[in-house]
Order: structure tokens, then sequence, then C-alpha cells
């Protein structure tokens, strides 16, 4: 736990202090890494999204038929996506994705001596490995979230409008009146406290690995494991906050 | 040949002693290394020799004892002054430790492009220098696992002589090499120190190379003199030593000192199982 926040604090140092002390962390690397943790996992967020759309919409029709109110579909799906399960999905895909390969990366470097390597070449490996993927997952899952939240009302529209006769027009502006710019916000702060959370812990699990590739696998699945849990716990606190107080 | 300089030590080693779980890896070690020289650092597995480097180089801290390098304490320091102690020497890791991402080009430049302000084609010339010395220009854009274990190594003896450094260790340097490559990479060493001053600390098993390029030796112990200092001198010395322990190791014989077999006293006791004997759970 004290090496944890330990590299917390070690993290804001490198990106907010040491740049203006002469050691900046490596741009293009970020941007590497945007597209290794964010860009490529694209697909999945796609698909998973839309069939989450879809079966929301499937299943708030087979509720609101029963009270003769098809037309809040598009309201529960907007509203659903939006606060709740766009971030907690997209994060649950990039922690499997996205988290586990970090850890499995930088775990395999520990093993493999490649981080003293970087420590006797003085060159902090905080600095040039947790920083650029930190900040690349900091961009990448919010900007994976809105893309998911937008694939996901085109699965909801995709029942609406093939099966329950909604024309694209209502669909759209009942999704958009029923969901306020607050809905979407909170989704994007939560999804900024899943990147901080997923990366830190994947991070951490990564560089404390010892005992070869039996470690790693220990490792990488405790990431999995400890990123999921401490997600949901924090997705529950915050949505307590945003919408319960 | 030039004579190594005895009054400046770039390595100070005194009494460092290191624990752990209980068991004393490191005993007492105490020893000097001056400008010049290539000190040569033998035992057998597991005597500590590793453990040994690691403490020189800063990853690991004594559980007592002081470390000095280029005169300046080592097992107090902060990050950030180990960090400058660093940059000026070189470390040839056992596995190369090569950063599998990077190219092999890229892995050479690593350490002159984080700690210089240089111009790309100066330093894609500095990278092409250091591995035309150890014969492997051509291979630049060619990832780690493309090429073979000793070809790794001796990129990472590129890239640990990539800053110039005044102080290079070596963790096996010529282990997983072939005999002409042995031979270019002890000549290297040799060069770096005979005729630039570099100092060297190599960690070897390899006594052909080791009887090469040392100056300077010391063999740690194993057996009841598990992680001491159990011989120091100069390959002559070491050569006559009357430890029979030291003429078992570089004679390379397999009984001695350190038994053929290690356990076998008591051969029957483990087998047939003794009351004090742990019992093995393979069964």
């Amino acid at each position: 736990m004290k090496q944890y926040f330990a590299l917390n604090g070690q993290i804001f140092y490198w990106t907010l202090l040491a740049p203006f002390r002469g050691q900046p962390f490596k741009v293009a690397e970020v941007f590497h890494q945007m597209v290794l943790i964010g860009v490529r996992a694209l697909p999945m967020a796609a698909l998973t999204s839309f069939s989450i759309g879809l079966t929301l919409a499937m299943q708030a029709a087979a509720q609101l038929r029963k009270m003769g109110v098809l037309n809040f579909v598009p309201d529960l799906v907007s509203v659903s996506l939006l606060r709740e399960l766009g971030p907690l999905l997209i994060a649950v895909i990039v922690i499997g994705r996205s988290g586990s390969a970090v850890t499995a990366e930088l775990g395999t470097m520990k093993v493999s001596e490649e981080i003293e390597a970087l420590e006797v070449m003085a060159i902090n490996p905080v600095r040039f490995l947790v920083v650029p993927r930190v900040l690349a997952m900091l961009v990448m899952l919010p900007v994976l979230t809105v893309f998911g939240d937008c694939v996901g009302m085109v699965g909801g529209w995709s029942i609406c409008h093939f099966a329950l006769d909604f024309n694209t027009a209502t669909y759209i502006v009942r999704s958009v009146t029923r969901a306020d710019a607050w809905d979407l916000y909170s989704g994007i702060v939560k999804s900024f406290v899943f990147a901080w959370l997923i990366i830190t812990i994947a991070c951490h699990m990564g560089l404390r690995v010892e005992g070869g590739a039996e470690g790693v696998g220990h490792a990488t699945t405790g990431s999995v494991v400890w990123s999921l849990l401490i997600m949901l716990i924090a997705n529950a606190l915050l949505t307590a906050v945003f919408f319960f107080s | 040949m030039s004579p190594t300089d005895q009054s400046t030590p770039i390595i100070e080693i005194t009494d460092i002693v290191r624990e752990f779980h209980g068991r004393r890896v490191l005993n007492g070690i105490s020893f000097k290394v001056f400008k010049g020289d290539t000190m040569i650092v033998m035992g057998g597995s597991g005597c500590g020799k590793s453990t040994l480097l690691r403490h020189v180089i800063g990853a690991m801290k004594p559980t007592s004892g002081s470390i000095k390098l280029f005169g300046e304490e080592i097992t107090t320091m902060d990050e950030q002054a180990l960090s400058k102690i660093r940059r000026r020497f070189g470390m040839l890791f056992q596995s190369g430790a090569l950063l599998q991402s990077l190219t092999v080009g890229e892995n050479v430049a690593l350490p002159i492009l984080e700690h210089g302000k240089l111009a790309p084609d100066i330093v894609d010339l500095m990278v092409k220098m250091k591995l035309e010395m150890v014969g492997l220009t051509g291979f630049e854009h060619l990832k780690p696992a493309e090429i073979s274990g000793g070809m790794k190594k001796r990129v990472g003896l590129a890239r640990a002589l990539a800053l110039d450094p005044e102080l290079i260790f070596s963790d096996e340097p010529t282990s997983g090499l072939d005999p002409i490559m042995t031979s270019v990479v002890d000549i290297l060493t040799k060069e770096l120190t005979r005729k630039l001053g570099v100092t060297a600390l190599v960690v070897t098993h390899d006594m052909v190379s080791a009887f090469r390029i040392g100056t300077r030796m010391i063999m740690l112990g194993t057996g009841p003199n598990q992680g001491k200092l159990i011989a120091a001198g100069t390959p002559e010395e070491i050569r006559a030593h009357p430890n029979p322990e030291v003429q078992q190791f570089i004679k390379g014989e397999a009984d001695g000192p350190v038994p053929f077999k290690l356990s076998k006293d008591d051969y029957v006791t483990r087998l047939l199982g003794h009351p004090r004997h742990q019992k093995t759970t393979l069964s």
C-alpha cells in the first residue's frame, strides 16, 4: 500500500514538476501508448457498447411496453449508458485488455533485468515507462467512454428503429432532451478516475514482480482483480456523490 | 601498458555484510579497485558474486559496511545523487538486459539521447562506432528478439560503453560467446583499461578470460566460507595461492575442498529419511 502511494507521488513528480527541471518525459512515447492502450481497443469497445445498447433497449422495451410508455426507451438507454454502463463497461474492457498488458509488459521487463538496466543507466523507470502509460490512459479511457456511449446509443437506436418503429429524429431528440450535459460529464469524470486507478494499479503490480514467469502471471491476475474491485467500489462512491446526495 | 594509479581508489568496499532472512550472503568483504585496474571477482555458483555487484552499482543496500564509488559513499545516497554517479559508469548485464521494445541501435543510443543533447546524425555516428567496436555493424535495425544471446551481450557491451564511462561493470561478459568473440571482448576490455585508463570490475567464471584481462583478482568462498573473501591479489599471486579451494577453482577440478558430491556424507540418511531432514512434497 505504501509503495502504491509512493508510486502515485512519483508519477505526480515526473509528470508535473520534473519537466520544468529539465527532465521531460517522452511525448512521442505517450502517443505510442495511446495507440496501444486506446486505439487498438476501439473495435472491442465498439462491439461491447453496441451489444449493451441493443440489450438495454430490448429489456427496456419489454418492461415499458407493459406500462404503455414505449417512447421512454431512448431516455432509459441514453441515461443508463452515459451515467453508468458506458464508463463501467469500457473500464472493464480496458482493464482486461490494456491494464493486464501493461502489468505483463512491465513485469517481464522487471524479471529480465530491463528495469534494473534503466536504473543503472540513470534513467528513472517511472519517467521512462510509467508516465507515458499513465498519460495515455488518462486521455484514452474518457475518449473511449464517449465513443462507447455513442456506439451504445446506436445500438439502442437499431432496436427502436427496426423493432419499435421509432423514427431516427424522434430517437435522437428524446435521447438528447432527457439526458443533460451533467450525465455526460459525470461519466467522463468517472472514466478519468477509473483511468488513474487502472493504470496506477497495473504499473504498481508490474514493477513489483518477483520470481520469473510465475511472478508475471500472478501479478497480471492480481492487477485485473484489484483494478476491477477498486474500480467498482470507486464507481459506487462516485454514483453516490453525483446522484444520491 | 600504463601502470594503474594507486592513489585514487575508484571503488572502495569496506567490510560489507548483507543478510537475507538471517543468512549472510556477503560476510565482511573489503577491497579497493584503483584507476585503470581490471578487478576480477571469482567464486563458485551462489557464492554472492552477483549480489556483490548489485551492491556496488547501488541496486541493493548492504546490511552494514561502506561502498564508495569515485570517493563518494553510495550506501546513504538518495536516488538523485546516485543518478549522477551512475552516469559515470557502464554496466554489462549477464543477459544483456536490452529493452525488447527498442531496436539494437535504439538500445545503444538510449543513454546517449537521455544524457546528452547531441544532433541526431552525431548520435547515429556514435551508435555505429560502438556497434563496430563489438563487431555488430549493420544490425542496428533488428530487435533484440531477432539476434542470438551472444549478440545481445555484445549489444549490451556497446550500450555500456555508449557514454565512454570511466568505470565498467561486467557480469559474466564472456558466457555464451564463441571463443573468437570471447577474445574480442577480452581485447576490448584490455584496450579500454590499459590504453584509456578505464577501470573495470568483472564477475566471471571463465578462468582463461579472467587471467587474460585481470590485473587484480578476488575470490569469494562457498560452504563454510560463504560470502567471505578467501583470496585477493594479482593474477600471479592467485595462481600461486596456497588455499586449496582457490587452486581447485582456477584449475577447474571436480573434487577437492568443494566436494564432488556436496551431500555424500549424509546421502543415506537423507534418502531414507532423517528426523531433522524436511520431507519433500514431490510425491
